[in-house]
């Protein structure tokens, strides 16, 4: 037997992040060259790396392609209604502040119809962490435009092109005082894992936006070639702006510069910190602070 | 003579009385919204989302109030969508919460009702009915929610309601339903009306101990044999909470015994047959009335929440004209009350349905008696102006 035959029976070594995997649910059900499995590696090495209580982590998400994240994730998950996941994690992590709460769904269900709870957690700033995948359109539907879809480009429901303007994310989330604000691409892979551990260990709201190729929809539809393609386009069209000026970071044509970076990092009492100091002063001894907050 | 059905029997595993931290004994003068507020704070709900609206504000308000002395939560969310969907996250944390509002409010809601019933979420909602349709009248009572709290998520599944009729018994129901939310995992409903709710009586609290409350039922498998919606005879799958090392997964799409989507027609019809099951196969120990010289009566007027203490006057002035008049209230309104309304419908001569709509529970009552009584014997649609605290009867 030649040796290149032979079959090795060491037991392999386990993937670091296969335990965080529902590996009875695979194969899952992106299309090839969907980037919402290298975002999902990315938070899978992110909780690895940072080494935080994985028996104390929830992650929340909505309906849509992204939404289905959650069901492939081996810890506590909850995937409920579309553009709800915000309001249901602050309850949980209302319920209890110990677990560390992150929702993780898409453009459309986070800024359309879930887009006033999105602003309002951010207000409340309220300890979630949100990884919003911009795939810029509706992908579990078909490929609609969205919220986010730029100028011109062309959706299911915009046959002509788009001519609403899309938001700028990073911007709006900053005038509703988020504590955190990044935005990668599922190219920037190290960036994307470091930013979201950093994002985890925020004790307000954090808020990342991933940009992340639909090939079989959006990059189709408007003939932005195959996933490979924009890849390189990713890696060759950002740049790297830490700090930039969120009013300027706006993405509304459907070819140009990415800014990508860290825009925001500061420090505002999240809203159990609120809550629990202001009813103290004001109520004193007679507060008294939620006993589940403590088991 | 009056009779009530027994009080289901609640099993002794988690059969405890309340933490009286949240009771506040003694005899009060209060009104409904505030006494439906003391309920739930007896029935050890920690956790309220609400966005105002009249005539439920002052659920919230007095929530507001009292809570941050209990110990527990109030967050005012940006709209009910949002309410109804924060306490089921509270609730998977592991406590017991609650939301509260009217028509309009009550209309939002309905996507996480049937989220509610998919998850089989243990919670408790509060709908102050007024008159609708849309903003309707604020102030004004209505009882024309009665089918949409039935049926108003789309998809089948069924929910309890429970209606009450003064101050005393929106404390003592709102108990009731947080017990019953969390003995069967569904969404329970408390349906006031403006009149109840803004009504002030006599409102006795008792001692944290003769207050029973049925607590969540926690698995106690190992993570490794613990499946979420596997269930025993009873059809009620115990209850797992976020942060216990489960690693569960839970999805408002149809969903197998692992809480795994599963998109089949078996799967659907194993879990929908069950969650339908769970509360018709239990009906009989969950309906809850009031009767009183039924049996044998020329005529028996049913009628809920305010309507029924209207139609009690126009009852004993019937009396007193010599008619044979027999009472019939409803206190869980669903599951209805069928066994026993097709009992009676062998016995008594006529129905009279007093309710503040155009026709909801007299449809039930119809259904259930067709052919046994004379067609003309079915008074309906008859009593029934929204917003009046009035009822004629004939
Ligand atoms: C209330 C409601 N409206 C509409 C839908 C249909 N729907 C399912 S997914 C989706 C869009 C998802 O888009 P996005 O959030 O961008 O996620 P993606 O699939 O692109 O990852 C829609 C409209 C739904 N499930 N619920
Ligand atoms: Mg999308």
């Amino acid at each position: 037997m030649k040796k290149e035959e032979s079959i090795s029976l060491e037991p392999r070594p386990q993937n670091p992040i296969e335990s965080l995997i529902r590996v009875e649910r695979l194969p899952h059900m992106w299309c090839p060259g969907c980037g919402i499995g290298i975002s999902m590696g990315a938070f899978t090495r992110a909780v690895v790396e940072s080494g935080i209580d994985q028996n104390s982590l929830s992650v929340v998400s909505g309906i849509g392609c992204t939404g289905r994240v959650a069901g492939y994730l081996r810890l506590d998950t909850f995937h409920v209604t579309h553009g709800r996941a915000v309001p249901f994690a602050t309850g949980l992590k209302l319920g209890n502040p110990k677990l560390k709460v992150v929702v993780y769904s898409g453009d459309g269900d986070l800024m359309a119809i879930g887009g006033n709870h999105l602003i309002h957690a951010a207000r409340r700033n309220v300890p979630l962490t949100v990884i919003l995948i911009n795939n810029f359109n509706y992908g579990m539907t078909g490929g609609q435009f969205g919220p986010t879809t730029p100028m011109e480009a062309f959706g299911a429901t915009a046959p002509y092109g788009n001519y609403e303007y899309p938001f700028n994310l990073p911007y709006l989330m900053d005038v509703c005082g988020a504590a955190y604000i990044a935005r990668w691409t599922v190219y920037h892979v190290r960036q994307l894992t470091r930013s979201i551990t950093e994002a985890m260990s925020k004790d307000g709201f954090s808020f990342i936006e991933v940009i992340t190729p639909c090939p079989e929809l959006y990059l189709r539809r408007n003939r932005l070639g195959d996933a490979l393609k924009e890849m390189i386009y990713l890696k060759e069209n950002s740049r790297i702006q830490n700090g930039a000026e969120t009013r300027t970071v706006a993405i509304e044509k459907i070819r140009g510069e990415i800014i990508i970076g860290k825009f925001v990092d500061r420090e505002r009492p999240g809203y159990i910190q609120s809550l629990d100091g202001h009813l103290q002063k004001v109520l004193g001894a007679r507060y008294q602070r939620p006993p589940f907050w403590e088991k | 003579m009056k009779k009530t059905k027994p009080k289901p029997k609640i099993k002794e595993l988690v059969h405890l009385t309340a933490d009286p931290r949240g009771v506040l004994t003694g005899v009060h003068f209060m009104n409904g919204d505030q006494a439906a507020c003391e309920g739930a704070l007896a029935a050890g709900c920690r956790f309220v989302a609400g966005y105002p609206i009249t005539p439920s504000t002052e659920i919230v308000e007095r929530f507001a109030s009292r809570i941050p002395t209990v110990g527990g939560i109030f967050i005012q969310m940006e709209d009910e969508i949002a309410s109804s969907i924060a306490i089921q996250g509270a609730a998977w944390a592991g406590l017991k919460s609650m939301t509260v509002s009217s028509g309009p409010g009550f209309s939002l809601m309905m996507e996480h009702v049937g989220l509610a019933a998919m998850l089989e979420t243990p919670c408790v909602f509060i709908d102050v009915q007024r008159a609708g349709p849309s903003t309707g009248l604020p102030t004004l009572p209505g009882q024309a929610d009665m089918m949409q709290v039935r049926w108003g998520a789309h998809g089948d599944y069924e929910i309890i309601a429970l209606v009450p009729n003064s101050p005393q018994e929106c404390f003592d129901l709102t108990i009731q339903a947080f017990n019953l939310s969390e003995e069967f995992r569904v969404p329970t409903f408390v349906m006031m009306d403006e009149c109840v709710g803004h009504m002030a009586e006599r409102v006795v609290i008792p001692p944290a101990d003769k207050i029973k409350i049925f607590n969540r039922r926690y698995t106690t498998l190992p993570p490794e044999e613990y499946l979420p919606y596997r269930t025993g005879k009873d059809l009620v799958p115990w209850f797992v909470k976020a942060g216990t090392g489960r690693r569960f997964h839970i999805t408002g799409l149809t969903h197998d015994e692992r809480g795994y989507p599963m998109m089949n027609a078996e799967t659907q019809g194993k879990l929908v047959r069950r969650l339908v099951d769970k509360i018709r196969a239990n009906a009989e120990q969950i309906v809850r009335y009031e009767e009183e010289d039924c049996e044998g009566a020329e005529v028996v007027v049913i009628s809920y929440g305010i309507t029924s203490r209207v139609a009690s006057r126009a009852v004993e002035m019937a009396r007193k004209q010599g008619i044979k008049v027999g009472r019939f209230r409803p206190v869980v309104v669903w599951p209805f009350p069928e066994k026993r309304i097709r009992q009676l419908a062998g016995m008594v001569g006529g129905f009279v349905v007093a309710e503040l709509n155009y026709g909801q529970i007299s449809l039930e009552v119809e259904r259930l008696v067709a052919g046994k009584v004379p067609e003309k014997a079915i008074e309906k649609r008859r009593v029934n102006q929204p917003g009046a605290a009035t009822a004629k009867s004939d």
